[in-house]
């Protein structure tokens, strides 16, 4: 799916050396030296190096690596909070590292808000002064910004705490706070740089959450950052991982996990990778609501409509699985005036039962991505498991 | 066998270039004698047509409400005993000369010190010159203030502004210096230019120790400007001098408790109004 969608930022060969004699570490790295061979040779810190990868419009992409590997170094090029030594970093046609310092102050205004991982709120201002802040450096009147940075507060929960100041706030609000700041600029482009890391992980845990949501009602293109590979599966629509300022690998978590690029990743993803001994039950959910065979498509459509759902499974009497209804399916029978279910019934969906690995279920998710029916012998319905689940479950999985 | 080494006449070098600023640059100096004179003399004027119980009301009012309670009472024994040993009008006088330059070293230090702040390579020129004005024995600086303003009081601000304007410099500029990088870098990722930088986080966040840096110069200042009375100010420092000159050490304490009381008063308020700012 992403591969269709416009390109919002083009980074290509993109390094940066620290020191004073970047040219000579980058001929090196042209020779085939690795970074510690250049610090020695040069004492010049090879922090990037020939960095490529697309940003695309809408998604959530996470740049992850441990500590050391660049990636902060990484979302700091991109807005220019530290110059790159060489490469392209496109955004709507313009080459930011060409920008004059000018055009990078607009640059700035116009496509970047950043979340920092220790805040970095004003202890002067208050929590509402501190959401206006971006809207002040554009010169946006008062009213406006008051009024945008409430609405932003509101969006992250915090409405009723606007005259407070973020020493008054625990650590989870604080960061809220960061957020509303960066969703109050209306930027193109949110970048994250360890937004949670600093966080305690039942609070990270509900931020990661919330930034789905949010992320699904905006669609804002987010970059986001952290070492932490149980968030990137998280929250990440795809992946770029680093090691020692190159990338390894670029892909969506499944990609990450099931076709690791090499001995590094799959080193990496060995904690989390549990598939192999979990099972379908393990990441199984129960269903929120099934459609009786005897149900009418406007019986169907509506439990679909309470339940958020897009698509239903039907069962007879005996919870023996039959089908499966799409929402739109359900609509046109309404409309052609049929009153019966097996007609717009679909068997394009895949079942598992219980003990199914749970590496097998990734092959499984096919474009609709329907959920995964779990079935007995009988076929009788115990289950299903959503694409998120599987990931989660390894996630949680490789915590212990 | 010893060799003869000519002694390095740094003394007449130091003459001849202060006389030739004194010549070159008269109508300067006299200009600045001419508006600060009229200051002293505006400020003094004022503090003094007002009734001696009213201005001391007014102190123990503003005690009160910036400091504490407490601190109005103290101002109210103090000013009282002040008063009543007949010091009233010399404590006015060493007031005003405070005042005026503390005004006058905050007016040039604070421009300085964020410049300083903001420039490494300026901070590194600077830094030896304050701390050449502040070790040079502060009696020195009485002795070219008389060639460029004459005796008086022009002379000792002269003076007192260069010997306590340091601290105001120095502490601006560690102010600015210390504002944690992560907000500099959040003002920065949201394209604030160089001066909302200033305006908006870093001058905002450096008050605390800026107004440390003042209280430090204030209280410079009075000590200075108490040396000064042997050029000529008029005020406490005067009376000491007075006393002192005539082997009179009763007089000598009394006007000596006067500045204390002085000090202790200018001290609590600036510190109050210091940790007004930080909540």
């Amino acid at each position: 799916m992403s591969e269709n969608r416009s390109v919002k930022i083009k980074v290509r060969g993109l390094s940066k050396v620290f020191g004073d004699q970047p040219k000579k570490a980058l001929k090196l790295r042209d020779e085939g030296l690795k970074r510690p061979e250049i610090l020695d040779k040069t004492g010049q810190t090879l922090g990037l190096s020939n960095i490529d990868f697309d940003v695309h419009e809408g998604e959530l992409l996470v740049i992850m690596g441990l500590s050391g590997s660049g990636k902060s170094t990484l979302i700091r090029c991109l807005n220019r909070l530290i110059e790159p030594t060489e490469g392209e970093i496109i955004i709507d046609g313009e080459d930011i590292p060409q920008l004059s310092d000018k055009a990078l102050l607009e640059c700035r205004r116009r496509h970047f808000s950043m979340v920092f991982q220790n805040f970095a709120l004003f202890p002067h201002r208050t929590v509402q002064q501190n959401a206006e802040f971006g809207l002040e450096i554009r010169g946006i009147d008062a009213d406006t910004r008051a009024k945008t940075a409430r609405d932003a507060l509101t969006q992250v929960g915090l409405n009723g705490w606007e005259d407070a100041y973020p020493n008054q706030l625990s650590g989870g609000m604080q960061q809220r706070v960061g957020l509303a700041r960066a969703l109050a600029n209306d930027s193109t482009v949110l970048l994250m740089d360890e937004a949670f890391s600093a966080l305690d992980p039942l609070i990270r845990k509900d931020m990661q959450q919330e930034l789905l949501e949010l992320q699904h009602r905006m669609k804002k293109t987010t970059v986001f950052i952290t070492h932490d590979l149980d968030e990137a599966l998280n929250i990440g629509d795809r992946i770029v991982l680093l090691k020692d300022g190159e990338v390894v690998q670029i892909g969506t978590p499944e990609e990450i996990l099931t076709k690791p690029a090499d001995d590094y990743v799959e080193r990496f993803i060995e904690g989390v990778d549990m598939s192999r001994v979990l099972t379908a039950e393990s990441a199984m959910r129960p269903v929120r609501a099934t459609a009786r065979e005897d149900d009418g498509p406007r019986t169907a459509l509506r439990k679909m409509k309470e339940n958020a759902m897009d698509s239903i499974y039907v069962t007879s009497r005996d919870r023996k699985l039959k089908g499966l209804v799409e929402a739109d399916a359900a609509n046109s029978a309404i409309q052609s005036g049929q009153d019966r279910l097996d007609s717009v019934m679909t068997q394009d969906f895949r079942t598992v039962g219980p003990d199914e690995p749970l590496h097998n279920l990734f092959a499984l998710f096919n474009e609709k991505s329907f959920p995964i029916a779990v079935i007995d012998d009988e076929r009788r319905l115990l289950g299903v498991v959503v694409k998120g689940a599987v990931l989660d479950e390894l996630a949680q999985a490789g915590d212990h | 066998m010893a060799i003869e080494i000519p002694r390095i006449p740094l003394g007449d070098w130091i003459e001849t270039g202060l006389s030739w600023l004194t010549t070159e640059y008269s109508a300067v100096t006299r200009g600045i004698s001419r508006i600060t004179q009229t200051g002293i003399d505006g400020l003094n004027d004022a503090l003094m047509w007002l009734p001696d119980w009213a201005l001391l009301l007014i102190i123990a009012g503003l005690c009160w409400k910036m400091a504490s309670p407490r601190l109005a009472i103290g101002a109210v024994l103090g000013l009282g005993l002040i008063w009543n040993l007949d010091l009233w009008d010399p404590m006015i006088e060493t007031l005003t000369l405070v005042v005026i330059a503390t005004l006058v070293a905050v007016v040039i230090a604070l421009p300085v010190g964020i410049a300083a702040a903001l420039s490494d390579r300026l901070y590194r020129l600077i830094m030896p010159v304050l701390d050449f004005m502040q070790t040079m024995p502060a009696f020195v600086y009485l002795i070219p203030a008389i060639p460029f303003f004459g005796i008086g009081s022009v002379s000792a601000i002269f003076a007192t502004v260069i010997f306590s304007m340091p601290p105001a410099i120095r502490f601006t500029t560690l102010g600015i210096r210390q504002v944690p990088v992560e907000l500099i870098e959040a003002a920065d990722a949201y394209g604030a230019t160089r001066g909302q930088k200033l305006v908006k986080v870093q001058l905002p966040l450096s008050l605390p120790t800026v107004m440390a840096g003042i209280n430090q110069t204030i209280m410079l200042a009075l000590s200075m400007v108490v040396i000064a009375a042997m050029i000529g100010a008029d005020g406490l420092g005067s009376e000491v001098w007075r006393a002192i000159q005539r082997l009179r050490p009763g007089d000598g304490f009394e006007a000596g408790i006067a500045v204390v009381i002085l000090a202790m008063l200018l001290d609590r308020l600036t510190q109050s109004l210091r940790k007004e700012r930080k909540q």
